[in-house]
């Protein structure tokens, strides 16, 4: 069975998933929100810079973020200044790099939600004198809930299969920095294949249930 | 004047034709770590041998599995002796053809100037926030490293400042970006032509920690292989050990 080691990389990770989800529903929404209804120049640019993690290596974003956030870096240098010290090898320092990892993933499902919701029902809500915040909060939420239920999902999975920039900015820490997929890594070159299949067998089917409740769950609700 | 130029002629097909037959390609596999000094050996090693050596490069247990499953790599440089013996003992490697080809030199490193006295005392003083290492269970100098602080008695002092990279090159990067003060690297790193380059540097005494053994081996793929083992036997050669010599091992 899995050892302690093990299950303090398991609950440390889900730890991460969860936190770095709820902080990215918070940010990730109005960003979403103003991708969704601006017609800014800046959209492409904001849009771009929030899609980045897709395309870009993780070893390119989490060199940057060692070097950003590190002693001598622009973020370094704020954090230290305010007191908090630097965060590369800490738990905050994860949970900064997943936000920015796992950020698309969040998102786009909630932009392209609030793009098929369309300004027409918050006209609707302002004839019938809905202010702004009450229209967000009673009409778009709730029509735009499958999105967000396929945000925190893929949010929450993403930053689970992380493995790249927690590699270069964590430092392998038990209990604090040390992740699922850090782990398998150990396992897998210190040739412990049978505890790394236990995790990686276990990542497999984490990973299948999620995105198989994700899609038959779209399946049936589409248009409800 | 006729005869001159058919011998002659012949005399270069002759050349042409033992250079088409001897002349071959090796496929090695090549531990991270040992990167620059194999780039440098193979382009000598075709200049002097006509052979060709093809490098990938990777840490050794990757290197492992990928051997295991069926890789064409008929040479291996291993960063350590475990790997190697491992593949000979579960007959994936021809048996007898192991040698040790260079050992590491362990050195405690900051990349700034004046940090690390040539005698280690920074340890003692603890004044640092971060001391990064290698994955002591997969990394021949990680396991150095935690042996090293053992016996100065400092390991349970300082096991909570240990930040871990999973291969020297990113706990070197740990420590050149600033976010580690200082940590324990191969000095192989930080030589360039036989020069300390950067930051300050003590050179861990050998008698602190085992010797760091990389070995190598000629695969099962390499069995009866006229390059690979001309790549073995160059390896061993005095102008090959000066080389690897020159970038501090």
């Amino acid at each position: 069975m899995l050892s302690d080691v093990d299950l303090a990389a398991v609950w440390l990770t889900l730890k991460l998933a969860t936190i770095t989800t709820m902080i990215l529903l918070i940010v990730g929404t109005p960003i979403a929100w103003w991708l969704a209804r601006t017609g800014s120049k800046w959209k492409g640019v904001i849009g771009a810079v929030v899609a980045l993690p897709l395309v870009l290596p993780p070893t390119v974003l989490g060199f940057y973020l060692l070097i950003a956030l590190g002693p001598h870096g622009p973020v370094g240098q704020l954090t230290q200044f305010l007191g908090w010290g630097v965060l590369p090898f800490t738990f905050a320092g994860l949970v900064v790099a997943s936000v920015f990892y796992s950020m698309p993933f969040v998102v786009q499902p909630l932009q392209q939600a609030f793009e098929a919701i369309g300004s027409r029902p918050l006209e609707v809500a302002a004839t019938l004198r809905a202010s702004p915040w009450d229209a967000f909060f009673t009409v778009v939420l709730p029509l735009a809930k499958p999105g967000f239920i396929t945000a925190a999902i893929l949010g929450f999975a993403h930053t689970v299969g992380e493995f790249g920039v927690v590699l270069m900015i964590g430092g392998n820490i038990p209990e604090k920095t040390r992740v699922v997929s850090v782990q398998i890594y150990d396992h897998v070159e210190a040739l412990e294949y049978a505890e790394a299949h236990l995790l990686a067998g276990g990542m497999l089917l984490f990973s299948f249930f999620v995105l198989l409740a994700l899609y038959s769950r779209k399946g049936a609700h589409t248009w409800k | 004047m006729k005869a001159r130029i058919t011998r002659l002629l012949m005399g270069l097909a002759l050349t042409v034709s033992s250079l088409v037959t001897q002349a071959a390609q090796v496929q090695v596999a090549v531990a991270a770590n040992f990167t620059a000094p194999m780039q440098k050996i193979a382009v000598e090693f075709e200049k002097d041998t006509g052979h060709q050596a093809l490098l990938s490069f990777g840490a050794t247990g990757k290197l492992y599995a990928q051997i295991k499953n069926g890789a064409p790599f008929q040479v291996f440089l291993a960063a350590d002796d475990k790997t190697p013996a491992k593949l000979e003992a579960e007959g994936d490697a021809v048996p007898g053809s192991r040698f040790t080809y260079a050992i590491g030199t362990l050195v405690l490193w900051s990349a700034k100037p004046d940090f690390v006295d040539d005698q280690g005392e920074v340890l003692k003083k603890g004044d640092f926030k971060y001391l990064a290492i290698t994955n002591p269970k997969t990394a021949p100098y990680g396991a150095a490293a935690i042996a090293t602080l053992t016996k100065l008695g400092l390991f349970d002092a300082l096991q909570s400042k240990l930040v871990t990279g999973e291969n020297v090159s990113q706990t070197y990067q740990f420590i050149f970006t600033g976010n580690a003060e200082l940590g324990f690297i191969a000095l192989s790193q930080i030589i360039v032509n036989g020069q300390l380059t950067s930051g300050s540097t003590w050179i861990v005494p050998a008698d602190l920690h085992e010797p760091i053994r990389q070995d190598a081996v000629i695969l099962a793929k390499g069995q009866d292989q006229p390059a690979a083992q001309a790549l073995a036997d160059y390896l061993k050669s005095e102008k090959v050990k000066t080389i690897i010599k020159s970038y501090g091992y």
